[in-house]
């Protein structure tokens, strides 16, 4: 358990968890969840190789809180567009907004 | 215990990000008086507070030290260079543009105008740390308060039903590309342990010699790619483009098409350069061994031109065509990226500082028309020329700048960008652009023909009123003067690498 590579191992999948998930969900707020996916695994490969190569400044960590930080900021604004979206369309399904094609 | 100097040395990094604190109080005045006047009538107040903030913004840049390229502040997070030192001007000078623009043609609602002009500063400001960060963690930040803004700036318009979908495209693919960006940053930064670009920069040079450690960061580079890509609008993460270029309000729309792909090729140079670059040899750089990013971005750039410029043919909503327009330039830009000199480097900033002039004029045209009655279709534009000379002949004017036409700007820095690629005996990237300039042609000159040559459905003058005549010419005097006139500029852009 106590090595970098499992640690690696579980950011890759997260991260690649996103990435399908933001390509195969049609839904507006399952998109969102795996983008908040790929952010972890971001995080989890920030933390481990903190922790496993570079102990001395703890720059890793910080930058996990400011992840954090940007993750819940972004969130928030694209909660927000989707609701004014959802307003509109009465749907939150990705493939109802084609307005703008061509 | 934190030492004395530590202390002192950051007290001094301050008076470095002077603009940005200048724009914070901007800011925060324009949301006080926004929130004291309610039901404030006149843009014409939040308009004045929001340019005095931006000129005042560029102020403090001439009482600082004579830049040098090692001359880090704030902990090094920041360096203060001629790049810095000339970026910060630029987007002071897109910001006050989308400003005043906005102002002139009345396309945002009165309750929206001081969210507007905030929003506006925050992104120039985020722009602005962007292109001073030396320091993963700071690009990351710097990179997502720009983009994290400018999703709503495009979704400004609450109850238009396209600004909306636009801003839903707009946050989604940005999301995406920016996760995966920081996934690339946390590789590097497992490679180097540390954020600092030129801590990693002596990393790179040594693990790229290992197999293992190149297979990681070619697969780093991939990922960075994809952010740097999406905010410079190349191929493959050019989708969002034309859908939220024709969603957004048409000042907007030049905003993002200048400020944040500016932002993203300075930021290719940023981290492409000190990364995997070396040898600097008097004017020449050369790509880390083993990893063959130009080549990359070479093959990038070219299907990037070609790919906008098709697509843009069959587009009859100008805002549409402009924006695959922009992705054309895009790819222009990066043959500067590719050559791998100080000549690509110098005709990409100098290329990036006459594209800001005639792509503003060109959108604010549009704009112009639109608000005078008109609408964004090009069908709307025939034999406008008799209906509004003066507004056409700009518009032809910005045009013909942007196919590269001689005498106008356009024409230089396209020159500038050849030579830098021809130099390095880049041969067939040349020949591609030039085919690309000639299927430009074509498109461009299908306004200029709708707006001359053709019939007017209607026979009403359009009024184009006095302030937005002025900023028409604002913007031509530029393009037309760095056409004639080009030395002065490209000896500063000379001055800087």
């Amino acid at each position: 358990m106590n090595s970098l590579y499992t640690y690696l191992f579980l950011a890759a999948l997260l991260f690649s968890l996103g990435i399908f998930g933001v390509f195969q969900r049609r839904s507006l707020i399952g998109m969102l969840i795996a983008i908040e996916l790929m952010l972890n695994g971001a995080s989890i490969n920030f933390m481990a190789f903190n922790r496993f190569l570079a102990p001395d400044p703890i720059v890793g960590q910080i930058y996990t809180l400011f992840i954090m930080g940007i993750a819940a900021a972004e969130a928030a604004i694209a909660l927000s567009i989707i609701v004014a979206v959802f307003r509109r369309l009465r749907s939150i399904n990705i493939e109802r907004a084609q307005e703008l094609r061509g | 215990m934190i030492p004395e100097n530590f202390i002192q040395s950051n007290l001094q990094g301050i008076s470095f990000i002077g603009p940005e604190l200048i724009l914070t109080l901007a800011i925060l005045l324009i949301l006080l008086v926004g929130v004291l006047l309610p039901y404030w009538r006149h843009r014409i107040l939040f308009t004045i507070l929001a340019v005095a903030g931006l000129a005042g913004s560029v102020l403090p840049l001439w009482k600082l030290p004579q830049p040098a390229p090692d001359l880090t502040y704030l902990s090094n997070l920041f360096v203060w260079d001629w790049l810095t030192f000339l970026s910060k001007p630029f987007f002071a000078v897109v910001g006050v543009l989308t400003i005043l623009l906005t102002q002139v043609t009345g396309e945002i609602d009165n309750s929206e105008y001081s969210e507007c002009t905030i929003l506006v500063l925050a992104v120039t400001m985020g722009m602005m740390l962007l292109v001073a960060s030396t320091d993963l963690l700071m690009i990351y930040l710097a990179f997502e308060t720009m983009g994290i803004l400018s999703y709503l700036l495009v979704g400004i318009r609450a109850r238009d039903e396209r600004s909306g979908e636009a801003a839903l495209k707009y946050v989604l693919y940005g999301a995406f590309t920016s996760g995966t960006m920081l996934f690339g940053f946390s590789l590097l930064f497992g490679l180097a342990g540390s954020t600092d670009l030129l801590a990693i920069s002596q990393k790179v040079a040594f693990a790229s010699q290992h197999p293992q450690d190149r297979l990681l960061l070619i697969v780093a580079i991939l990922f960075f790619l994809a952010g740097l890509l999406f905010k410079t609008a190349s191929f493959p993460f050019h989708f969002w483009c034309p859908d939220v270029y024709e969603g957004a309000p048409t000042p907007i729309t030049a905003f993002l098409s200048v400020g944040p792909k500016a932002a993203g090729f300075v930021l290719f140079i940023r981290l492409f350069y000190p990364l995997f670059a070396t040898g600097h040899d008097a004017t020449i750089y050369e790509a880390v061994s083993g990893l063959d990013w130009p080549s990359i971005l070479a093959l990038v750039s070219a299907i990037t031109m070609t790919l906008g410029n098709l697509a843009a043919i069959h587009q009859n909503n100008l805002k549409r065509l402009l924006a695959y327009s922009s992705i054309a330039h895009a790819g222009y830009l990066l043959m500067g990226i590719v050559s791998l000199s100080d000549l690509g480097l110098r005709s990409v900033v100098f290329y990036l500082v006459v594209y800001l002039f005639m792509n503003v004029g060109a959108f604010a045209v549009v704009a112009m028309v639109a608000s005078a009655g008109g609408s964004e279709e090009i069908d709307s534009y025939r034999g406008l020329g008799a209906r509004a000379p003066y507004v056409c002949v700009a518009m032809a004017i910005f045009l013909f700048s942007l196919i590269g036409l001689p005498p106008f700007a356009g024409f230089v820095g396209k020159v500038y960008l050849f030579a830098a690629v021809i130099y390095k005996k880049i041969y067939w990237l040349a020949v591609v652009a030039a085919l690309n300039t000639v299927i430009s042609l074509y498109y461009y000159l299908r306004i200029v023909k709708a707006m001359f040559l053709e019939k007017p459905t209607e026979t009403i003058q359009i009024q184009v009123p006095l302030s937005s005549r002025v900023l028409l010419l604002a913007l031509l005097v530029p393009t037309l003067g760095l056409g004639i006139y080009w030395q002065p500029l490209a000896r500063v852009v000379s001055g800087m690498f």
